[in-house]
């Protein structure tokens, strides 16, 4: 009880930016940190990682997850990557900085997968194997959709200007 | 000495800063010759710098008291007492009533059903149903505009009285439409921001149109109810009576 409160008490407020990072709406971020936490004191006893932080961002992520796909369902289903440009005409060019609205616009339009990795990674500095445990995927896995993620993310910020002389030109490790 | 190749792994864990000092420089060199991968690098690392600080307000925010994690820890664990606890008292009452004999059972076993007495029966069980609930005690929140009002308006189908609680350090989360025998009823929930809420409860009286304010109690959820001009009202918790009767003063005076 008292290392629950210790341990997790802590990463509230990364819970809430975390939540609020892959859902918008701020009553609704919150709503999926309480469900949360909830289930965090229920299953404090019974959790079998050692690693608190991967377990409770693990069941945080389940949680948004589920409730984008509700969302997505309810609203007739527009996949993020489909939805019209919302980013303005401007070209930003590298020395620009990127604003803080303009960025948050811009992960809204990756798709989850690739916004909560960019989060985990990024924001919430979780290494590379707690990211993997969170989306329980597999390390090479983690690598690659991160790699996407961010030259996605860097693609929509300059507008999709083509970059036909960087793509395809990166040297990957063949898995 | 040959340096194995960089990879676009190296070039993500070198954006993200955690590469060992050796594999740091080589592609620290490896980027001073190519510079479209260094803008690519410095691409990323502006973009995660973005991501960071468009969200550090939120991070920086007072947590709200719905995500304190000791009250909802303290919830869980009294919640199975207060269970058993009923259980024991709900043995020791069939205990007498079998004593005494089975004529007077119609009374205890069946709640009232008309009246101030009916109001707080539905009160406390609205009470027991929603002030638990962390998730969606209210259908409609207090967002201080007049969205709450016209919800209840319409839930009463005459104009609600809202009464503000601040006074008494209660505040207004917001309300929901309940049903009950006699109609629908209008729940309004208020919350202290240390886990303890009470529950205002209102609708149409039949019986009892206009009624002085008499203390009620089921289980551990204590009330004081009245009612004025065709309208009953209830407020529930389970604070103690006197503290109770003096909010439920404050709620009265505003009606």
């Amino acid at each position: 009880m008292n290392d629950l409160l210790s341990q997790v008490e802590p990463m509230i407020p990364a819970l809430r930016r975390y939540a609020r990072g892959l859902v918008r709406d701020a009553e609704s971020a919150d709503d999926i940190v309480q469900d949360c936490l909830e289930r965090v004191v229920l299953n404090w006893s019974r959790r079998h990682d050692d690693n608190p932080r991967s377990w409770v961002f693990a069941i945080l992520h389940n949680l948004a997850v589920n409730k984008l796909r509700q969302d997505a369902r309810r609203a007739g289903s527009v996949p993020i990557e489909d939805a019209p440009e919302t980013v303005g005409a401007r070209s930003p060019t590298q020395e620009d900085a990127i604003y803080g609205g303009e960025v948050m616009a811009a992960i809204e339009r990756l798709p989850p997968d690739y916004r909560s990795i960019l989060l985990l990674v990024s924001v919430e500095d979780l290494s590379y194997a707690e990211a993997g445990k969170v989306l329980e995927i597999p390390l090479g896995t983690v690598m690659s959709r991160l790699a996407r993620a961010r030259e996605r993310l860097r693609s929509i910020l300059e507008n999709e200007r083509p970059r036909t002389s960087t793509a395809g030109s990166y040297i990957r490790r063949v898995k | 000495m040959t340096i194995r190749p960089i990879t676009e792994d190296d070039l993500q864990a070198y954006v993200d800063r955690v590469l060992d000092d050796k594999r740091h420089r080589d592609v620290s060199e490896y980027l001073v010759a190519n510079p479209e991968a260094a803008e690519r690098v410095s691409s990323y690392r502006s973009q995660a710098a973005a991501l960071r600080s468009a969200l550090e307000t939120v991070a920086r925010e007072p947590v709200p008291s719905r995500l304190n994690l000791t009250t909802i820890a303290a919830a869980r664990a009294p919640a199975r007492r207060t269970g058993s606890f009923r259980l024991a008292a709900a043995a020791v009452v069939l205990l007498a009533v079998g004593a005494t004999g089975g004529w007077i059972m119609k009374s205890y076993t069946l709640p009232p059903s008309e009246g101030v007495a009916a109001l707080a029966q539905e009160a406390s069980t609205s009470y027991g149903t929603f002030a638990p609930d962390r998730l969606h005690p209210v259908e409609v929140r207090a967002d201080g505009g007049d969205r709450l009002q016209q919800f209840a308006n319409s839930a009463l189908g005459r104009p609600a009285a809202i009464p503000d609680l601040r006074t008494a350090g209660y505040r207004l989360m917001g309300g929901r439409v309940v049903p009950t025998a006699h109609g629908p009823a209008l729940m309004l929930m208020y919350d202290d921001d240390k886990g303890s809420r009470l529950v205002m409860f209102t609708r149409p009286m039949a019986l009892d149109q206009d009624k002085p304010m008499v203390a009620t109690e089921t289980a551990d959820v204590r009330g004081w109810s009245w009612a004025k001009n065709g309208l009953g009202y209830s407020l529930v918790g389970s604070l103690p009576h006197a503290d109770l009767h003096s909010i439920a003063n404050v709620a009265r005076s505003q009606i």
